[in-house]
């Protein structure tokens, strides 16, 4: 019993200095976002400021613009998701509840297309935007990720488990298919919809690669492009500002995370299967 | 069936799933024939026009030091990622499956503060580990001045570098393997533990080798592919950070594609280096498809 009682104290401590060391650069980015310019630069560590210094929030506001920065992400998320869920639910909805020719050719295609992340195909995408003049625009931000060969996946795997016998009573009814795809099957399938979301954002939230290749101009930067134009400026004396940049970026989805945790952790763990 | 009704019934799929499929051809299917043939050729982005040269860049890479060093230090990144952050997310799925019995508030949270990095904007939560390591002001070297060891250059060492950002990328992923490990816990049925104590298997660590780890099987599989194919991804880290320096010491092949396509413009190289990219990923899949047939599924 008691060398029972042990190992569970010595696994707790174990799990909780794991944690601890997990959160640090958490702790660490909110401790200098908090203090002033003398102290961060001061000899000895402490973790708390001796004062707190709002000014480094207003700063990063005023340094960059960190507002735009954030609509630019907010506007770019809402694209591609939008456009995403346009394109892959009437096709999902067909691979599933439809016989047409080239189905089974279709959906290997779109299991073939989960294996090729986007950073492979970003040169010839980056030309054929160059081509069109469209470099630097949201659109160049949006486009590239319309066709989501996941989105495609998880919305079909979705709706091959709704009975057949429902959409046919539809079509009884008179209804279009697009009708049905739309008004009965998408409403459906909100579980999916719903950990697809969370999954997209997340990924285009924080997504720097594709930003900084598609754009150089920072009044449509996404939040990490712009962090990156305010790292790339300051010259190590406006770290206070950076850092409460940082934690401003960071805080949406952080903040998402702590009040949707179950929603949120299955979304994330099932998008693994794009891999 | 009528014919007409056929042909109907023919436009309907193609206006449902057509438009999915051909934004599927034209961004990603199209691009990767592109890439493939670009690889082939010296195109340079704004060039008028481009010679075939075979296989030259693809030599070049595998012959010149710095696309040597992209390739080794991505493998040597995936190398060290793939094993601590699968090893550490398995034990603290194992600690919090554990004590979730007794303490399940405190498994919740000790849940969700492992997860958090994989929420995070890891551009930012890079700056934040940079500060953590910074040689004058960041705390870890604070701390080990404070006990009387002289911190290593972390991110400005040579040798070390690459070794940090696997460390950073370890942190970003352990709580990613720690839930799809957790699932894989929660689905083990509780009697064959029962079974094994009754064959005499009731130490933890017997507990754990004759019923935990076989049927986690497939879990781990699952686990390795996904982390494999993100740590060769690598690339938030490293343009944050280092930007592939101090001189190539921490290039990796994502950020050496972006690198001499998008900064030197030279598209014909940075193709190949996608083209290499791709083919480690293949590597990742067709392993797992070798493992699946030989059954790694206890069911």
């Amino acid at each position: 019993m008691i060398a029972r009682r042990l190992s569970r104290l010595l696994a707790i401590a174990a799990l909780i200095a794991g944690a601890a060391l997990v959160l640090l650069p958490f702790v660490w980015m909110l401790s200098l976002s908090l203090k002033p310019a003398g102290e961060i630069f001061a000899d000895g560590i402490a973790i708390f400021p001796s004062r707190i210094e709002w000014s480094n929030y207003a700063r990063a506001f005023t340094e960059v613009p960190l507002a735009r920065f954030l609509l630019n992400g907010a506007i770019v998320c809402t694209g591609i998701l939008v456009f995403q869920i346009l394109f892959s639910v009437p096709c999902a909805f067909a691979l599933a509840q439809r016989r047409f020719a080239g189905r089974t050719l279709l959906f290997g295609l779109v299991l073939a297309g989960l294996l090729v992340p986007f950073q492979v195909t970003a040169i010839p995408i980056f030309l054929g935007l160059a081509k069109l003049g469209m470099l630097n625009t949201y659109p160049a931000l949006i486009l590239p990720f319309t066709a989501s060969m996941f989105g495609i996946f998880l919305f079909r795997q979705f709706f091959a488990r709704m009975p057949t016998d429902l959409f046919e009573a539809a079509r009884i009814d008179g209804l279009s298919e697009t009708a049905i795809v739309w008004r009965i099957a998408f409403p459906l399938s909100m579980p999916a919809a719903t950990a697809f979301a969370i999954f997209s954002v997340t990924a285009h939230w924080n997504d720097l690669f594709w930003p900084l290749i598609a754009t150089t101009d920072p009044d449509i930067a996404t939040p990490p492009r712009g962090i990156l134009y305010f790292k790339d400026e300051e010259a190590g004396d406006d770290i206070g500002p950076l850092m409460a940049g940082a934690v401003i970026v960071t805080a949406p989805l952080v903040l998402f995370f702590l009040l949707a945790q179950r929603r949120f952790t299955q979304a994330i763990a099932s998008g693994g299967l794009r891999g | 069936m009528t014919l007409d009704r056929r042909i109907r019934e023919a436009l309907i799929s193609l206006w449902l799933a057509g438009p999915g499929a051909a934004a599927m051809i034209l961004l990603i299917f199209l691009p990767v024939a592109i890439v493939a043939a670009l690889s082939l050729t010296d195109y340079q982005f704004g060039a008028p026009s481009a010679q075939w040269i075979g296989l030259e860049n693809y030599a070049r890479l595998f012959s010149d030091p710095s696309g040597r060093r992209a390739l080794t230090n991505t493998l040597i990144y995936a190398a060290v990622v793939i094993p601590a952050s699968m090893a550490l997310g398995l034990a603290v799925a194992i600690g919090l499956h554990g004590i979730a019995g007794w303490a399940p508030r405190l498994s919740a949270m000790l849940r969700a503060a492992y997860f958090l990095p994989v929420a995070a904007t890891l551009v930012a939560m890079a700056i934040a580990w940079q500060m953590l390591l910074h040689p004058s002001i960041g705390l870890v070297t604070g701390l080990l001045d404070g006990i009387g060891v002289s911190a290593p250059a972390f991110l400005s060492d040579r040798g070390l570098v690459i070794y940090t950002l696997a460390a950073i990328g370890v942190w970003q992923s352990v709580g990613y393997n720690m839930v799809l490990f957790l699932a894989g816990l929660a689905a083990i049925p509780a009697h064959l533990y029962d079974a094994a104590s009754v064959d005499g298997a009731d130490g933890p660590w017997t507990r754990f080798t004759t019923v935990t780890w076989p049927m986690l099987g497939p879990t781990t599989l699952f686990v390795a592919v996904i982390t494999a194919t993100n740590a060769f991804r690598v690339f938030e880290t490293v343009a944050t950070i280092t930007k592939g320096g101090p001189g190539f010491a921490s290039d990796t092949l994502v950020f050496a594609l972006y690198r001499e396509g998008f900064v030197y413009f030279k598209a014909g190289y940075a193709s190949a280096l996608t083209m290499v990219f791709l083919g480690l990923l293949l590597i990742v899949t067709l392993l797992k498809v070798r493992l699946i047939e030989r059954r790694v599924h206890y069911r």
